[in-house]
């Protein structure tokens, strides 16, 4: 029996149900703020005024946002091929000291702009080496790829504390990080294109990554629907036995893919290291790959969707220190559930209203919703 | 007439704009078994599963027993006294007969007393009904007939007087399949309503009193089935004229195209499914490889295909070995003129979430035609597949639509064009139309024989007795991953069934 629903039409399958989605996430993280005896609508004010009403909170959100497109697109191109990459976290991670060897190396002797492309390519090859063990594993000893790379996340984390408390650390220094690094590995802001529209912006790590970031996502787009290599991709997502006809490599495929995911999740580190902090510090991806995952299934796995959830989410984590910081109830805690009602509501729960809505516009307007092309598989 | 046990009045049943039934009156007398007949999507098992309660009607009236009932959930249905027998079965592999007799029927919290209750009960309509089957066999153990037999003991189990199976015969040996019907028939005599619904027109012919016959929604005609003929059904269930036997010419055969030689092969856990197996087929000749799901088919054909790995023998295409010991490349067989209608189209021959585009090119995207460098030309694929769509026929003729959204029959179509047109010397094709309705069978048989005449070497494994009958040049008979008998398609289908069935081959054995 073949479902009796029918696809919706693009706009209420991308737009409306993710939209009603995070309204009724908002609806119950505002029962939660009025829980804490604070009022929801001033507290949804503040959220949002603090990501999005000054040029300091824009410029912020988007620096967010572009550590969420990376982690995302990182999630989403694994996910096309049926793999679910959990190592994004460690990926990004352990591609921090790709970037610390190219920024400690040449960041007194060449200018940013060759400094980083040479950064790029450190960490796309480390994140996708650290991409490639598990690939490997699973695709040659069918260990399963989910518990691999979670095992690699922690592998990176120790194997960064390790460097960072002894090697890397400068020896004067007591904190667990690199030496900062010289004008030569800072990446130009990108504040001043929002100052273009008159906004005021004081200091905020807004920097050039946030353009490569979108750069990757046409990337991301071409790969998947315009090439070979994301036909095949998507075959093995979908069906490996189909993908096992159609003569595509299982071990290929599965290796390729997760390179690609592992250096997207590693292009991540670009931004905080070489944005915002200017050195590679203990924990400095702070759980943005795991957010990656959400993120992703947001955005629906298609590179659109994820700018628009990276920015979501980076409104999320801009407004929500805001909010913290004015509502004393409200801790840090506190948005992590919001958030966490978010990923729920957008991410876990997914389908759960799609079966009115298409109810909904089947019973308006049916040829809208395809149905005529659609048949019940009959006896 | 006797009583009717159930009558459906007016029924409608909407799927958005898809009317699945329209206006359906159908009456059931008890006692009698009722055939409905239709083609795939005709609402066969949308009406049904308005009866057993998985769907609600959108209008309508359902009286069972004279008296109007609502059924909103299948435990309505059951309390009403209506059972079902699945198209695929739902039992528990790893639990025994009795276990998967009293899932959801427990009489007691204590597992212990539901058991000792159930094995009396079981015993008694063993005997009622001779549905003999041993109450502590484990199912996986037991072959598909007698899996069959627990789903109908299930249904009985929970009182049903109404028995409603759907397709019961897909999976059964002709044998097996006559088993089933004297068992329905002993159902009746003990004054049960039996509803089989089913493609199979001769399975009507046989067994039931009655059949009704839908198309496209609607009910069109109810039939006493002694008075009535297999090519007015078929008319019926179509709304023109079909053949059901295609015709073709004598076979010209020519050179060997592709030659078996002692090929074994094993499934993953190990077992033998193809045992020291050889034949060749010809250029110009339809081989058919008749026998019953599950005795080595589906592996033999992996194998030639180079989708799984042979343990020993060898496989000539054109005088040239295929490597089978590194599970050779699918793709590279591809392009020495080997193509593969896969018999599992849903989830090896297409990719459903795919647009029928990217359908028309699995397993030849590597082809120069549909590529730029690395990249897809999609004008390319896309112009391509809507010649496939003119030629074959595909509904709807949309290149961009899910894969998901066409109809059995059309999903084959989409899958045959991309390996018909390919221009391959050796055509493999397993089941070419499981699940394909009426109409469109005979447009893949006759592409088939067209196939044929222009010099291709065809092979077809088929499940269905018919259609191997129907197609072939010469008839291998599969029995226990071994090939029991060559046959001309003169034979009968009794000593085919017989073969399948493994008969000889267990008396030559002795």
């Amino acid at each position: 029996m073949s479902t009796p629903y029918a696809k919706l039409p693009a706009w209420a399958d991308y737009g409306l149900i993710p939209v009603i989605n995070l309204f009724v996430a908002f609806v119950v993280a505002g029962f939660v703020v009025l829980l804490v005896g604070e009022n929801p609508f001033r507290a949804a004010v503040i959220l949002v005024e603090g990501a999005f009403g000054k040029g300091t909170g824009i410029a912020f959100t988007l620096f967010y946002a572009t550590t969420f497109i990376f982690t995302g697109l990182s999630v989403a191109v694994a996910a096309h091929c049926g793999l679910f990459n959990i190592g994004t976290e460690g990926q990004a991670y352990i591609a921090g000291l790709g970037i610390a060897v190219v920024c400690l190396s040449f960041d007194s002797v060449l200018p940013w702009w060759l400094t980083f492309p040479l950064a790029i390519v450190a960490s796309a090859v480390v994140g996708a080496l650290w991409g490639l063990i598990p690939a490997y594993l699973q695709a040659k000893r069918g260990s399963h790829i989910v518990i691999t790379t979670i095992m690699f996340n922690f592998i990176a984390a120790s194997i960064m504390v390790y460097l960072l408390v002894g090697p890397l650390k400068p020896a004067a220094s007591q904190a667990p990080q690199t030496r900062n690094f010289f004008a030569g590995a800072e990446l130009p802001k990108l504040n001043w294109i929002i100052e273009l529209f008159g906004a005021k912006i004081r200091s905020a790590p807004l920097n050039i990554s946030f353009l490569l970031a979108l750069i990757m996502a046409f990337l991301v787009w071409l790969l998947i629907w315009r090439t070979k290599l994301g036909y095949e991709m998507r075959t093995y997502g979908h069906s490996p036995k189909a993908a096992r006809y159609a003569g595509i490599s299982e071990t290929r495929i599965i290796i390729t893919a997760m390179m690609i995911s592992g250096a997207l999740a590693g292009m991540m580190a670009l931004n905080p290291v070489m944005g915002d902090q200017h050195n590679v510090a203990i924990d400095f991806v702070s759980g943005a790959g795991f957010v990656g995952i959400a993120v992703a299934l947001m955005g629906r796995l298609h590179p659109i969707g994820i700018v628009l959830a990276a920015i979501l989410f980076g409104m999320l984590y801009q407004g929500g220190a805001e909010l913290a910081f004015e509502m004393p109830a409200i801790s840090r805690d506190m948005i992590v559930i919001i958030q966490g009602l978010v990923i729920l509501f957008a991410g876990a729960l997914e389908h759960m209203f799609r079966p009115y809505i298409q109810a909904l516009f089947a019973s308006f307007s049916p040829r809208s919703v395809g149905m005529e092309a659609v048949k019940g598989k009959g006896a | 007439m006797a009583q009717a046990a159930i009558e459906l009045i007016g029924i409608n049943k909407s799927f958005g704009a898809v009317r699945a039934n329209r206006d359906i009156n159908l009456e059931i007398a008890r006692g009698t078994i009722h055939g409905i007949v239709g083609e795939n999507g005709a609402g066969k098992s949308t009406l049904m599963s308005i009866l057993y309660g998985f769907y609600q009607a959108d209008s309508g009236e359902i009286r069972v027993g004279g008296q109007p009932a609502s059924i909103k959930t299948p435990n309505d249905a059951i309390a009403l006294g209506i059972g079902m027998v699945h198209q695929h079965f739902m039992l528990v592999d790893n639990f025994t007969v009795l276990e998967n007799v009293i899932l959801g029927a427990e009489s007691d919290a204590l597992l212990k007393r539901s058991i000792a209750k159930a094995r009396s009960e079981l015993e008694r309509l063993e005997r009622e009904y001779g549905l003999e089957v041993d109450p502590d066999a484990i199912i996986e153990e037991l072959p598909v007939g007698l899996q069959q037999r627990v789903e109908i003991l299930k249904a009985l189990y929970r009182g049903a007087e109404i028995l409603i199976l759907d397709e019961p015969t897909g999976v059964l040996t002709p044998a097996e399949a006559d088993h089933l019907f004297r068992i329905l028939r002993q159902l009746k005599e003990q004054g049960k309503t039996v509803v089989l619904i089913t493609h199979k027109l001769r399975e009507i012919m046989a067994i039931t009193d009655t059949v009704s016959v839908m198309r496209q929604g609607t009910m069109v005609a109810t039939r006493e089935t002694k008075k009535t003929t297999v090519e007015e059904l078929a008319e019926l269930m179509v709304g023109r004229r079909v053949l059901l036997r295609v015709e073709k010419g004598e076979a010209d055969a020519g050179a060997i195209k592709l030659a078996v030689k002692n090929l074994t092969v094993k499934d993953t856990r190990g077992v033998t499914m193809v045992d020291d197996i050889s034949f060749d087929i010809r250029a110009g000749e339809i081989v058919g490889i008749a026998g019953v799901a599950g005795n080595g088919q589906s592996e033999l054909l992996e194998a030639i295909s180079g989708i799984r790995r042979a343990v020993s023998g060898s496989v000539m295409l054109d005088g040239k070995p295929i490597d089978l010991t590194g599970a050779a490349d699918p793709g590279e067989l591809r392009d020495r003129g080997l193509a593969h209608v896969p018999e599992d189209r849903h989830h090896v021959g297409l990719v459903l979430a795919f647009e029928e585009n990217e359908n028309s090119i699995l397993g030849y995207h590597d082809d120069p035609r549909y590529l730029k460098g690395p990249f897809l030309n999609i004008d390319a694929i896309r112009n391509d597949a809507k010649d496939k769509i003119a030629k074959y026929d595909i509904r709807p003729a949309d290149c961009r639509l899910k894969t998901a959204n066409f109809s059995g029959g059309n999903q084959q179509k989409i899958v045959l064009a991309r390996e018909m047109e390919q221009d391959p010397g050796v055509l493999i094709v397993g089941q070419p139309t499981r699940g394909v309705d009426v109409g469109a069978i005979e447009f893949i048989h006759k592409r088939l024989i067209a196939m044929r005449d222009q010099g291709k070497a065809v092979l077809v494994v088929s499940v269905e007795l018919d259609e191997i009958r129907s197609l072939s040049d010469r008839i291998l008979v599969m029995f226990a991953g071994r090939i029991v008998g060559e046959r001309g398609p003169e034979a009968s289908e009794g000593e085919l069934g017989l073969l399948m069935a493994g008969v000889e081959h267990q008396e030559a054995a002795q």
